[in-house]
């Protein structure tokens, strides 16, 4: 089984995918120790698991359904306060699209 | 002025003397905030305290004269990942400061409900990622027991400060971990419980299918009585177990005669401190004097355990901190052109590097040509992690083995290595990724520092667990031993 790397290219697409930015010597720093880590990620290859079903959860519950009822939490103050800017009991943010002013 | 020392007093000694009347909840609150005031620009165990509230909390509980619960007007500290209304909840983040959360966690609302008081917040490592505490945003948490040496974490805070005697009971949580490791650490008692024991509703997530909240203590009984209030089904956690809550305490007896003990040789292997390594193996020897029957037996994909926990974990919490974009709460970045430059900023300023190289991690592990070579290959290992426990736990009641492989290194001596924090998480990882419960008990000391004991139990079976450890903590009594710092007063 081939080895997985990363190059200083790739760190800099996941970092745009994650929405992050690094400068030049984090991106540097960056691919040193994802690669260091990446290294321990490789050994799973050593395992043969052809026949080998995933597990992604170890919950024995499918789902728990409640009642189809609306409950108001009467909590939009509380909400907007933790907003970091708010206006007219809306959430404020900056543009979305580019050209078309504020 | 009162003091109350909680290295003579338990939980069920405290609420006795509540009872009595020794004391009220006022002044046990109080002398317990002056406590923190006093000791804790050594330890930084605490985030912030919240005194106007708890001492509010605590008058309340004196005018009705409620102690009808055990926990009823006792102190604790909360890790500050766990919501609190009205509160600020940080995650010992910067991205969430300032933050406060519009409802309370299902733990503190049960807590709440039993009369317990929440005095403050208490430090960890950043979203819970960092096995030191270092990685908080807010200050770094010192060892109960040697203040130039790391808690252990990312629970850090919650376990110093009950180790330090600032408070009698601690919540923390675990996604690798993080509860066991800083309980080893500290010398003190550390619960994980079954993953869906505890309700996760409240708990800022990280990795949704390995998180569990659990308790520190300084006694295993203690620890079982705060897991009787906490534990149980909720409606809003779908992974909240709908099983029957036991009495956790029902099984203390001291008795262990006849217990099948699993010793994992793969847990006394390479990079296990030969010093810790000797210290667990007379703690088991100790089992076995008492009338439990101890074998050798083989976990082999243990050393799978911290590559395939590394992958699972990254990618749900790469996932899950999608949420902090700083739109609606926390910290904004200044200066944005768009919205989009808004989200890249503000995360790039907000989340600390040990944050970022996870979700980095994570968002590699899920990309589109990675996916099968590492997020569902690990997904793939862990069943058959699942399935060595599986086959011991078929013969055996517990497993038994080092909760840590070295005892607390010196603060700043490994975080800026992340591969060997990474590996130092060999013993704990594997337990939350096939969901079971795990406790930490203290062993003995090395060089002055705790060692930790780990029991592993069967899902659903923390009683067998506690059973354990309480039989070994009743026959060493090592919770006697009292840390410098609690001295000075």
């Amino acid at each position: 089984m081939s080895e997985t790397t990363i190059s200083k290219e790739e760190v800099a697409h996941v970092a745009k995918l994650a929405k992050l930015s690094f400068d030049d010597s984090e991106l540097t720093q960056f691919t040193t120790q994802l690669g260091d880590i990446l290294n321990i990620f490789n050994t799973l290859g050593e395992v043969d698991t052809a026949a080998v079903e995933p597990t992604y959860s170890v919950t024995e519950n499918v789902n728990h359904l409640r009642d189809d009822v609306a409950h108001n939490w009467h909590q939009k103050q509380g909400l907007l306060e933790n907003a970091p800017l708010a206006s007219a009991g809306l959430i404020k943010v900056p543009a979305i699209l580019e050209d078309e002013g504020e | 002025m009162m003091t109350i020392d909680f290295f003579d007093n338990d939980l069920t000694s405290l609420h006795n003397a509540l009872l009595n009347k020794q004391f009220t909840a006022s002044e046990l609150t109080k002398a317990t905030l002056e406590k923190i005031e006093k000791t804790d620009d050594k330890l930084h165990a605490f985030i912030m305290t919240n005194p106007e509230i708890a001492l509010s909390q605590a008058e309340s509980i004196d005018e009705k004269q409620d102690f009808a619960h055990v926990l009823s007007g006792l102190p604790l500290a909360l890790k500050d990942n766990l919501a609190t209304k009205g509160i600020e909840t940080t995650g010992a983040s910067k991205i969430l400061e300032g933050f406060k959360p519009v409802y309370d966690a299902t733990v503190v609302e049960k807590l709440n409900q039993d009369g317990a008081i929440s005095v403050g917040k208490a430090n960890m490592d950043e979203f819970a990622m960092g096995g030191s505490t270092e990685t908080s945003y807010y200050s770094k948490t010192a060892n109960a027991w040697d203040q130039t040496k790391v808690p252990g974490g990312s629970s850090g805070g919650s376990a110093a400060a009950v180790a330090a005697g600032l408070v009698p009971f601690a919540l923390g949580s675990d996604t690798g971990g993080s509860i066991r490791q800083p309980a080893a650490f500290n010398g003190i008692v550390g619960m994980k419980p079954t993953y869906g024991r505890v309700s996760r509703w409240g708990l800022f997530a990280m990795a949704s299918s390995l998180d569990q909240v659990g308790p520190f203590t300084r006694t295993v009984k203690d620890n079982a009585l705060v897991l009787n209030t906490i534990a149980g089904f909720d409606i809003k956690d779908s992974t909240a177990s709908k099983r029957e809550v036991p009495d956790f305490t029902a099984q203390l007896t001291g008795n262990i005669k006849g217990l099948k003990i699993a010793v994992p040789k793969e847990y006394f292997g390479e990079g296990i401190d030969p010093k810790v390594a000797t210290t667990v193996k007379a703690a088991i020897t100790q089992l076995e004097a008492m009338g439990a029957t101890v074998d050798e037996v083989s976990l082999p994909h243990t050393k799978y355990g911290v590559a395939a926990y590394y992958i699972i974990m990254s990618s749900e919490a790469s996932s899950n901190l999608q949420r902090y974009d700083g739109v609606r709460y926390g910290y904004r970045a200044d200066d944005v052109k768009n919205l989009e430059d808004l989200y890249v900023k503000t995360r790039s300023e907000g989340f600390g590097d040990e944050v970022k190289r996870r979700i980095m991690l994570g968002t590699f592990s899920l990309s589109a040509g990675a996916y099968d070579a590492f997020f569902k290959k690990a997904a793939k290992i862990r069943t058959l992690l699942i399935e060595d426990f599986n086959k011991v736990f078929a013969n055996y009641d517990v497993i038994v083995g080092p909760t840590a492989p070295t005892v607390a290194y010196g603060l700043g001596e490994e975080v800026d290595d992340p591969t060997a924090m990474y590996l130092a998480d060999v013993l704990t990882v594997p337990v939350n990724l096939a969901g079971l419960p795990g406790l930490s008990v203290n062993a003995g000391f090395v060089d002055g520092l705790p060692v930790g004991l780990q029991i592993i139990g069967k899902p659903f079976d923390e009683q067998t667990v506690y059973q354990t450890g309480y039989a070994f903590e009743q026959a060493t009594r090592l919770f006697e031993q009292i840390p410098d710092i609690a001295k000075e007063d």
